[in-house]
């Protein structure tokens, strides 16, 4: 292929071979792509469910990271392999578009591809294997929307987003205070939520770590939390219904943009510059305190003078507050981020009940806390403990809390968790196999047992013998047909999943086999591969 | 079939047992690394640096010793982590939190060999280390109400931190030293207003507290010395020939003369200034940025003590003792406010000139002066100093104390036995095993400090069987003793911090079954 003939029978080079690139094809290229695939989803098998291990992650750096999360294990992760790569995407667009179930898509995909290889064995087509599992992933996700529940809550009654939060929380290192954070995340969510358009904006939720103190100490804030001090020691700590002027603009003499230069002759002129420059930096301190501001905030710098100037006129300050921050800050307050100080009015304003600063540990560590504020459309959660690592962790896990919160707010379907929800879609799909005719039916049978990979992978990590318990457990759901029986990973006693209250969102789950059966699909297509040989 | 790599060239990947032999094999070195400095008894490390001048430190302190460290392990990190926070958060206790969770992995590792699962050891940790905080809960005493047993508790604590630090020999002496200041603070934990100047010579029993305010700076030629009732003015404001600060402002001249005009025009400009800061009725004026020699001599004429280039924090102190405002603009000399004091006077520490504020009117902040053979022991008794100042701040809010010498961690095990026992299931080997790392600090203590310590610690056991013991071991005369008489006491914050995050690290060291190591990031090599 790599040499063909012209029509006068001269050969020439489509593709220069040899010792500059290595090239597979054919089968060769799909078993290759399918190992490399798997070799991926085994890393993260182990972390699935209430009882999966955590990995520890030694970044380029020598940072290390300690995470159950599959989005951020597979982040870190340095591949090199184009598949893996694949796979490292799939997890992150899971984690994008959903926020939870991350780990559980790329062990979906891995068993998908460790299916299909089976069937390339027998001879099957790769298309005919791909178009297969694309007829069961529709089969799958039907069927989800069947079984499916609806969940009633309203912000009075929000117990049952609690215990969806709690099921994302329990596999996690902090599932030692899930209750209190499944609380502070469902709480957070419902402050920022629109209820009436079934949506809720993330970005309005702050999550801010600090190390120190334990865990329990996290608490959800209903205002802003700043990592920064006042600009001037001696500036009041605590200031009570705060008019807050918002400034974009440095407490600085202007700079125009266009280039200039000021000459300076002589003496008079010296003179008048020099008054001048004092009346700015008086009339700047004057605007802010005509409107009637008690608080500026202010994204640039101060000089020295302006500072005291504030401080004199007893107007405590903050500087360098970052501009993501600072739009928080607008939108809590309900105040206007004012560019110039010519703009400065008493309606831009944003209101406090209170701000205060509060100080940590030994070393000399500040945070402003801005609350009770004219709308509280804007809160902060903000996480302690022990150490640097498990902040992070906490950080992701109060994450994907947050996001189950948030799809449930957006659909109020569940499915239950523990592998149910994917017992019954094998159970499903093992059905319509039948139906179809052709050679896709063994895909389709092959779907099914991939499916079967996620409960076994639960039963394996909590220790339970995987076959025996994911038989027992089908055999019971058949049974009955009822679609609630799942893996019992604490050990309760029961594998009612409506008992042990482990649920999941339908949303989830249902982009969880979409995306995997994607990118299966994608790789499944793939049957030559060109790389270039190590250097 | 071919496998291809899926990490890129020189990132490992190590699993399973593996991975969890690495981390606690890291972990645990890293314990017993910091593990014979803990105690009164516990020798010191010396810690060269590699960079220039191979500088020498010679510490006790876990966290030091730590944060100098260079490690690779990924496991060992984490210990380094938390002995770092204990440090930030409670100053004390940074040994042992390290030591405590060694000793669980240690545990752990045994149970791990006898096929019982990593997340049951957790759990049964979980429940120890929540069994171990309510028996902690219940025995401690708090003295907030009684000022004078409540002084004389922070005391007790400040010579039990101190015992183990290289000040031990003085450690009345610097207890008094501590409590004192930290008095001062009037329950503020800010420790920046607590100045700690070192100055090597005398001997470290020459060290004192001072009521007043001391700056390592000198006084300006020709300026008094000696100020009575004095009048301060804190700034921070450039003393120099003032820049215009509107931007693109330059100067252009078409004439030698007109040069001379500008120059005398900012002379002029300069003396305005001095003449409004003159204008304050100030006799003592503190900058934080340079004073230039023209307005310096204008303050010498005026009879001001002027002193330049005081840094930052000692301008916030300064502010604070004297309770006068850091100014940056003169006009309205009326409404700033000065600072005062009674007295300000050079003094000599050493060979060295120092100025000395005393009579402030706000007492906030104060100054320990340190006095020592040589610069290692004033750097280490510094931290020492540091260490024992952190403790009381945390103290003073939070008032529970503890009994010390390992009689806390006999009680925590005396509690978690009880639980393992009443606990069904493989959790309970768990629990057990936490009551044994638990019981490993008063071992380690005393084997720090040549005793038998399987002898004492059967001894302490048998001893706390009672209910409501005091006993502990007693270093220093090598035997059990009651450590209420002794006068041992610890806070009850530190011995938390120590109990919470070292099970929470152990915990998370516990839960990983992978560890993947990306390449290192290539940089030049400059050698």
């Amino acid at each position: 292929m790599a040499l063909a003939f012209d029509e006068f029978g001269r050969p020439f080079i489509i593709l220069r071979e040899q010792d500059q690139k290595t090239r597979l094809r054919g089968i060769d290229a799909q078993k290759a792509n399918i190992a490399a695939g798997k070799a991926v989803a085994r890393i993260l098998r182990s972390s699935l469910g209430p009882k999966g291990m955590d990995k520890m992650l030694q970044g380029p750096d020598g940072d290390v990271t300690i995470t159950n999360d599959g989005a951020a294990i597979l982040e870190q992760m340095d591949v090199d392999n184009q598949i893996a790569k694949l796979m490292v995407e799939l997890s992150r667009s899971q984690d994008y578009e959903i926020g939870d179930g991350t780990t559980g898509v790329v062990v979906m995909a891995g068993a998908l591809l460790e299916q299909a290889e089976r069937q390339l064995d027998r001879g099957i087509h790769p298309i005919r294997v791909a178009e297969g599992y694309e007829m069961a992933s529709r089969v799958a996700v039907e069927h989800l929307e069947r079984i499916s529940q609806k969940f009633e809550f309203d912000v009075d009654n929000f117990e049952p987003l609690v215990k969806t939060c709690m099921t994302t929380l329990s596999s996690k290192i902090v599932n030692r205070c899930k209750r209190s954070l499944a609380e502070i995340a469902v709480k957070a969510v419902l402050a920022v939520a629109d209820l009436e358009r079934r949506d809720v904006n993330l970005d309005l939720i702050k999550v801010e770590g600090k190390v120190g103190g334990n865990l329990e100490d996290t608490e959800l804030i209903y205002g802003i939390l700043v990592d920064k001090d006042m600009s001037h020691p001696q500036m009041p700590k605590q200031i009570e219904d705060a008019h807050i002027a918002i400034l974009t603009c440095p407490f600085e003499p202007p700079k125009p943009k266009t280039k200039h230069k000021v000459d300076i002759d002589t003496v008079e002129k010296f003179e008048t510059l020099r008054k001048q420059e004092q009346q700015y930096f008086d009339e700047m301190v004057q605007k802010c305190k005509d409107v009637g501001a008690t608080l500026v905030i202010c994204q640039w710098g101060f000089d020295d003078e302006a500072n005291h100037l504030l401080m004199h006129r007893n107007l405590p300050a903050v500087r360098w507050v970052g501009g993501v921050e600072l739009e928080l800050i607008a939108i809590a307050t309900g105040g206007r981020i004012v560019p110039r100080f010519q703009e400065l009015t008493p309606e831009k304003l944003g209101k406090a009940g209170m701000v205060r600063e509060k100080s940590f540990g030994t070393t000399k560590e500040r945070m402003l806390y801005i609350e009770h504020c004219a709308n509280s459309k804007a809160v902060t959660i903000f996480i302690r403990g022990g150490n640097k690592m498990m902040i992070e962790e906490t950080k992701r896990s109060i994450h994907d809390a947050l996001c189950v919160a948030r799809n449930l707010i957006r659909n109020k379907s569940i499915v239950y968790g523990g592998g149910a929800a994917e017992i019954a879609c094998s159970l499903a799909v093992d059905a319509a196999a039948d139906k179809y005719p052709g050679v896709e039916q063994y895909a389709i049978r092959a779907f099914a047992e991939a499916l079967d990979s996620v409960p076994m992978a639960l039963a394996e990590n909590s220790g339970l013998q995987p076959i025996e318990t994911l038989s027992a457990v089908k055999s019971q759901q058949l049974k009955e047909n009822i679609p609630f029986y799942g893996i019992d990973c604490n050990d309760v006693g029961t594998n009612d999943m409506r008992e042990q209250n482990v649920f999941e969102t339908l949303i989830g789950k249902q982009q969880q086999i979409l995306l995997a059966t994607q990118v299966v699909k994608m790789i499944l297509k793939i049957d030559d591969v060109i790389s270039n040989s190590e250097y | 079939m071919p496998i291809d790599k899926i990490f890129k060239d020189d990132a490992s990947e190590e699993k399973g047992e593996r991975a969890r032999m690495a981390s606690f094999i890291g972990a645990m070195a890293v314990a017993d690394l910091v593990k014979s400095t803990l105690g009164p008894k516990g020798m010191d490390k010396i810690l060269q640096s590699t960079g220039r001048g191979h500088s020498v430190t010679v510490t006790n302190d876990g966290a030091t010793i730590l944060k100098s460290l260079h490690i690779d392990n990924p496991a060992a990190k984490v210990l380094v982590d938390i002995s770092k926070v204990q440090d930030d958060e409670v100053g004390d206790g940074t040994t042992s939190v390290v030591v405590l969770a060694g000793e669980l992995l240690r545990e752990a590792e045994k149970l791990v060999t006898s096929k019982i699962h990593p997340m049951t050891i957790i759990a049964g940790y979980r429940m120890a280390a929540e069994c171990a905080r309510e028996a902690l809960l219940k025995r401690v005493m708090d003295n907030k109400e009684n000022a004078e047993k409540f002084r004389s508790d922070l005391m007790k604590i400040a010579m039990t931190t101190l015992c183990s630090k290289i000040l031990s020999q003085d450690k009345e002496h610097f207890a008094e030293m501590a409590v004192d200041a930290i008095f001062r603070l009037k329950g503020s934990t800010n420790l920046e207003s607590i100045q700690i100047i070192k100055k090597p010579g005398g001997s470290l029993r020459d060290s004192f507290l001072d009521e007043g305010f001391i700056l390592d700076k000198k006084i300006g030629i020709g300026q008094p010395k000696r100020i009575e009732n004095a009048k301060i003015l804190v700034a921070n404001t450039a003393m120099d020939t003032d820049k215009v600060k509107i931007y693109g402002a330059r100067v252009r001249v078409d004439s030698m003369t007109k040069v001379a005009e500008i120059e005398g025009a900012e002379k002029e400009k300069m003396k305005d200034k001095v003449n409004k800061i003159l204008a304050h009725g100030i006799n003592c004026f503190v900058n934080r940025q340079l004073i230039y020699n023209f307005p310096e001599e204008l303050f010498a004429d005026a009879g001001v003590l002027a002193i330049e280039h005081a840094d930052f924090e000692g301008i916030e102190r300064l502010g604070l003792v004297t309770g006068g405002e850091i100014a940056s603009t003169f006009d309205n000399p009326e409404s700033v406010k000065l600072g005062h004091c009674k007295l300000i006077e050079e003094i000599m520490i050493g060979e060295d000139k120092l100025i000395h504020f005393s009579g402030v009117a706000m007492g906030q902040a104060c100054s320990i002066v340190l006095r020592g053979a040589s610069h290692h022991v004033l750097d280490e008794a510094e931290r020492s100093l540091h260490d024992a100042l952190c403790v009381l701040s945390q103290t003073v809010n939070d008032s529970r104390v503890l009994l010390g010498g390992g009689w806390p961690e006999m009680v925590m095990a005396k509690e978690v036995d009880e639980l393992a026992r009443k606990t069904a299931g493989k959790k309970s080997h768990a629990i057990e095993a936490f009551s044994r790392a638990l019981v490993a600090i008063p071992t380690t203590i005393a084997d720090n400090a040549g005793l038998d310590s399987a002898e004492l610690v059967a001894q302490l056991r048998a001893k706390h069987h009672n209910e409501g013991c005091n006993a502990g071991i007693d270093v220093i005369s090598g035997a059990v003793g009651d450590m209420e008489e002794r006068g041992i006491y610890e806070a009850f914050k530190v011995k938390q911090a120590v109990l919470l995050s070292a099970t929470e690290a152990a915990e998370m060291i516990l839960r990983v079954d992978e560890i993947i190591t990306c390449a290192p990031r290539r940089r030049e090599d400059r050698m």
